[in-house]
C-alpha cells in the first residue's frame, strides 16, 4: 500500500524538486557522465561572457532525469532549456504546448547549416523545429574482435548470408559469434530495427512510427523476427544472453576477453572497451563495420539506426527574458568550436557540419571518422524505436521483442500484440 | 487500546464537581496530529488515485475523463491477471521458504553455543544492505559469463538465472529470502528468549528429547511470533518492488512483473497514469483484504500471553 500511496502522491502533486523556472534566471538540467564536462564548460564560458545572464545548472543521472523531467514539464516547472531525445516524448511535449516552436531560431543564419541535416531533422515535429542537437552522435554499428576474426580467417561480412555463414565457424573455434545484453531489453532493439530497415527499407519503419494501421504486420517485420529467432536457435548469441546486463559492461567485456566475436552497439561500446581494456584498442584489435545488407532487401546498407543526438528545447512556460537568454546561448555557444572539441575529447563525435580538421586531429581519427561518416552520409537515420514511439508503445515493444528473442512468442504473435498498441 | 469502563477501579476515575464520573485518559485531541498526517499523506492520495483511475492522463497536459475505460482495459489485460498470480505465488512461496529458515535460525541464535554471537552477526549482515545494492550485487554474481559460475569448480552455477522465464521467479524469491530472513530470524530469536527456561528444565527431567522439546514447547510458545512474522511477510510481499525492479525490471518478458512493478511501469515507463491508478487501487484493496483476513483469522487481535499458569 505504501507504493500505491506514493504513486498517487507523485501523480497528484508532481511539484517535487527544485523550482527551476521563475526569478528571471535561465536554467538547464544536464545529464551526468562523460559528456557533462563539455556542457559545464560551455555554460561556464557563457556565464563569464554574460555575468548578468548566468545559467542555473543542475546535473542528474540519466534514468532519474527522464522521470523527473516529465513530472517537471507536466507541472509547468521545467527548466528553461529542456534536455531530450526527440521522438515520441518531444511530440508529447509539443502536443501539450510545453515547448516553444524555434523554427525561426533554427533558420537564423548564425545557426543554419551548423548541424548535420539527418541529426537536426529529429528535432522537428510536423515540419517545425522544436529542438536543436546538443550532444555527440550515436549510430549503432557492429564492433568486432580482430584477433578472433584472424583466428578463423574471416573478413567483416557485407551481407546477412555471409554473417550467418560465420556463425558455425566461430562456434567450431569455441567462440560465441555475438554478445548481446538481453537482460535490459533495449540492446536487442537495434537488431530488430536494422533488420526491418535492411529488408523493407525506411518506409516500413516510418509507417510504424506514424501508427499506420497493421504497420507491425508488414512482411519485413515478420521476416526480421523470423531471422532473429533463426539466429537464436542456431545459438548465435552468447549462452545465457538473457541474463547478461549492461551494468559494469559485462556484455562488451565478452568481446575484448575473446569470449564473443561481435557485438552490435552504440559508440558507448568503444568508450566501455577503452575503460575496460585500453590496450585492446591501442593494439588495433577492435574493428567495426556497418550492419550488413540483407539479400534481396530494399533498405540501403548506408541507413543507420541509433540515437542521432540529444537535444535542447525551450520551455514554453519560461519567462520572456529567460527564453531570450536561452535563444542567445543557443545561437552563439551551442556546439561551437570549443564545445565540439570538448565532446571529441571524451569520445563523442559532435553532429556538426564540416568537422574534418578536428576529426583528423583526434585521438583515433579512423574510428571517429567512421562514426561521423556513418551519420553524415546516412540516407536515413532511424531514431531508436523506443524513443520514436509513444512511451507506452516503446515499453510494449521492448517487452514483446524480448519474448521473441526468448522464443516465448512467434513473430505473428509479436505483430498482433504490437498492432494492438496502435492508438493507445 | 482497550476501552476502560466505569467499572475500572478508582485511579482511572475522578469525581467531577457535577458529581458525574468521567473516564480520565489522554484527550482525544492528542490524536489530531497523527490523524492529520494520516489523512493528508494516506487518505487524500488514496482518494486521488481513485479519481485518477477514471482519468486519462499521460503526466503532461490536460487530465481527461476516461470513464470506465481504464478499468476495463486493465481488467481485460492478460498481464494484470498474470501479475496478480505472480504476486500470489511469490507471497506463498516466500512464506514457505522464509518461515522455516528464520524459525530454525532464530532458535539457533537464541541458544548459548560457542561462536553463536559471531554467527548471529554474520546472519544479520544482509539486513544492513540497501535493496538496490543487494540487487546489483546479485546481478553481478548471477552473470552467466563473469559471475559465480566462472569460479573454479562452480561451473554448474553458470545458469541462465535471470534470463530463463521458468527459473527467474525462484531466483527472485531466493534473493528476497536472503535479504529478509535475518529480520524474521531476529523476531524468532527474541521470541525464543522469552520462553521461560523452567519449561525446558521440566521437560528434560521428564526425559523429553530435543526434538520433542522443540515440537511441544518452542513451537507452541512461539505461536504469536509466527503470526506476527507471517503477517509482516505476507503483507510485505504485496509491496516487493525495489529488489525485483533492479534485479530483473519485470523481465524477461513479463516473467517477474509483479503487481507493484506493473503499476510502476504502467505509470512511469508507459506514462499511463490512469491505468497505473487502477492497479494502485487493486493493490490497496488486496492489501486491506489480506490484512483483514490475517487479523480476523490468525488471532492477531486477541493475542494473549502463552504463559498463563506459570
Amino acid at each position: 500500500m505504501g507504493v500505491a500511496v506514493a504513486l498517487a502522491g507523485a501523480a497528484a502533486c508532481g511539484t517535487a524538486g527544485p523550482q527551476a523556472s521563475g526569478g528571471g534566471v535561465a536554467s538547464a538540467w544536464i545529464i551526468s557522465g562523460v559528456t557533462e564536462k563539455a556542457f559545464d564548460n560551455s555554460f561556464d564560458a557563457w556565464d563569464s561572457a554574460h555575468p548578468d545572464q548566468k545559467f542555473a545548472i543542475q546535473s542528474f543521472a540519466n534514468d532519474p532525469y527522464k522521470q523527473k523531467i516529465r513530472t517537471a514539464v507536466g507541472a509547468a516547472d521545467a527548466p528553461t532549456l529542456i534536455y531530450g531525445w526527440g521522438g515520441g516524448v518531444l511530440r508529447s511535449y509539443v502536443q501539450a504546448g510545453s515547448v516553444d516552436d524555434i523554427s525561426d531560431l533554427a533558420a537564423d543564419p548564425a545557426l543554419k547549416g551548423r548541424f548535420l541535416p539527418s541529426v537536426a531533422a529529429v528535432g522537428q515535429v510536423d515540419g517545425k523545429t522544436y529542438a536543436v542537437p546538443n550532444n555527440g552522435v550515436k549510430p549503432v554499428m557492429f564492433y568486432y574482435n580482430k584477433d578472433l576474426f584472424a583466428k578463423i580467417g574471416a573478413q567483416p561480412p557485407a551481407t546477412w548470408g555471409e554473417m550467418m555463414a560465420l556463425v558455425p565457424r566461430f562456434q567450431a573455434a569455441g567462440v560465441s559469434p555475438f554478445a548481446v545484453a538481453g537482460q535490459p531489453k533495449w540492446p536487442l532493439l537495434p537488431w530488430f530495427t536494422y533488420l526491418v530497415d535492411r529488408i523493407g527499407g525506411p518506409d516500413v519503419l516510418n509507417g510504424i512510427v506514424a501508427n499506420k494501421p497493421d504497420g507491425w504486420s508488414d512482411p519485413a517485420v515478420l521476416q526480421a523476427n523470423r531471422m532473429i529467432q533463426d539466429l537464436v536457435n542456431k545459438d548465435g548469441f552468447i549462452k545465457g544472453f538473457a541474463s547478461v546486463s549492461t551494468d559494469s559492461g559485462a556484455d562488451v567485456a565478452l568481446l575484448y576477453t575473446g569470449k564473443a566475436a561481435m557485438t552490435l552497439g552504440l559508440p558507448a561500446t568503444y568508450q566501455t572497451i577503452k575503460t575496460g581494456d585500453a590496450q585492446f584498442v591501442a593494439d588495433g584489435k577492435l574493428g567495426y563495420f556497418a550492419f550488413p545488407a540483407v539479400e534481396g532487401g530494399k533498405g540501403d546498407p548506408a541507413d543507420v539506426v541509433g540515437n542521432p543526438s540529444n537535444y535542447w528545447s525551450i520551455s514554453a512556460k519560461a519567462t520572456p527574458q529567460e527564453k531570450q537568454v536561452a535563444r542567445d546561448y543557443i545561437k552563439s555557444n551551442l556546439l561551437n568550436d570549443q564545445y565540439s572539441a570538448d565532446l571529441l575529447a571524451v569520445g563523442n563525435v559532435p553532429p556538426v557540419a564540416g568537422l574534418d580538421d578536428k576529426l583528423a586531429a583526434s585521438t583515433d581519427p579512423a574510428y571517429f571518422r567512421a562514426v561521423y561518416d556513418a551519420t553524415a552520409k546516412a540516407p536515413n537515420f532511424q531514431l531508436s524505436l523506443d524513443q520514436a514511439l509513444t512511451p507506452a508503445q516503446g515499453d510494449a515493444l521492448l517487452t514483446n521483442l524480448q519474448q521473441v528473442f526468448l522464443g516465448q512468442i512467434t513473430p505473428e504473435q509479436f505483430s498482433t500484440a504490437m498492432n494492438a498498441t496502435i492508438g493507445s | 487500546m482497550t476501552v476502560s469502563t466505569a467499572s475500572t477501579p478508582a485511579p482511572a476515575l475522578v469525581r467531577e464537581p457535577e458529581g458525574r464520573p468521567q473516564r480520565k485518559g489522554a484527550s482525544g485531541l492528542l490524536a489530531v496530529p497523527a490523524l492529520a498526517f494520516f489523512v493528508v499523506f494516506a487518505l487524500v492520495p488514496l482518494a486521488g488515485a481513485v479519481v485518477l483511475s477514471f482519468a486519462d492522463w499521460d503526466g503532461l497536459g490536460e487530465v481527461g475523463w476516461a470513464g470506465w475505460r481504464n478499468w476495463s482495459g486493465v481488467l481485460t489485460d492478460p498481464v494484470t491477471g498474470q501479475a496478480l498470480l505472480l504476486t500470489l505465488k511469490i507471497m506463498v512461496v516466500s512464506w514457505l521458504v522464509q518461515t522455516p529458515i528464520s524459525l530454525l535460525l532464530g532458535v539457533f541464535t537464541a541458544g548459548t553455543q560457542r561462536y553463536r554471537a559471531l554467527l548471529a552477526v554474520l546472519y544479520f549482515v544482509p539486513l544492513l544492505l540497501s535493496s538496490a545494492a543487494v540487487a546489483i550485487a546479485f546481478k553481478a554474481i548471477l552473470d552467466p559469463n563473469f559471475g559465480i559460475g566462472g569460479a573454479p569448480g562452480l561451473g554448474f552455477l553458470a545458469q541462465d538465472w535471470l534470463g530463463d522465464p521458468d527459473l527467474v521467479l525462484y531466483v527472485v524469491i531466493f534473493v528476497i529470502a536472503w535479504q529478509f530472513v535475518p529480520f524474521h530470524t531476529l523476531l524468532y530469536q527474541a521470541g525464543v528468549r522469552q520462553i521461560p527456561t523452567s519449561l525446558y528444565e521440566a521437560a528434560t527431567i521428564d526425559g523429553a528429547s530435543t526434538y520433542q522439546q522443540f515440537r511441544h514447547i518452542t513451537l507452541p510458545q512461539l505461536r504469536y511470533t509466527i503470526v506476527t512474522s507471517s503477517t509482516l511477510m505476507l503483507t510485505g510481499s504485496l509491496t516487493y518492488f525495489d529488489v525485483v525492479f533492479v534485479l530483473t525490471g519485470g523481465g524477461p518478458g513479463t516473467a517477474t512483473r509483479l503487481l507493484p512493478l506493473d503499476m510502476y511501469l504502467t505509470g512511469f515507463s508507459a506514462n499511463d497514469m490512469g491505468g497505473a491508478s487502477v492497479l494502485a487501487v487493486i493493490l490497496v484493496v488486496a492489501g486491506l483484504g489480506l490484512a483483514f483476513v490475517l487479523t480476523r483469522f490468525s488471532g492477531f487481535a486477541r493475542m494473549s500471553s502463552e504463559q498463563e499458569g506459570l
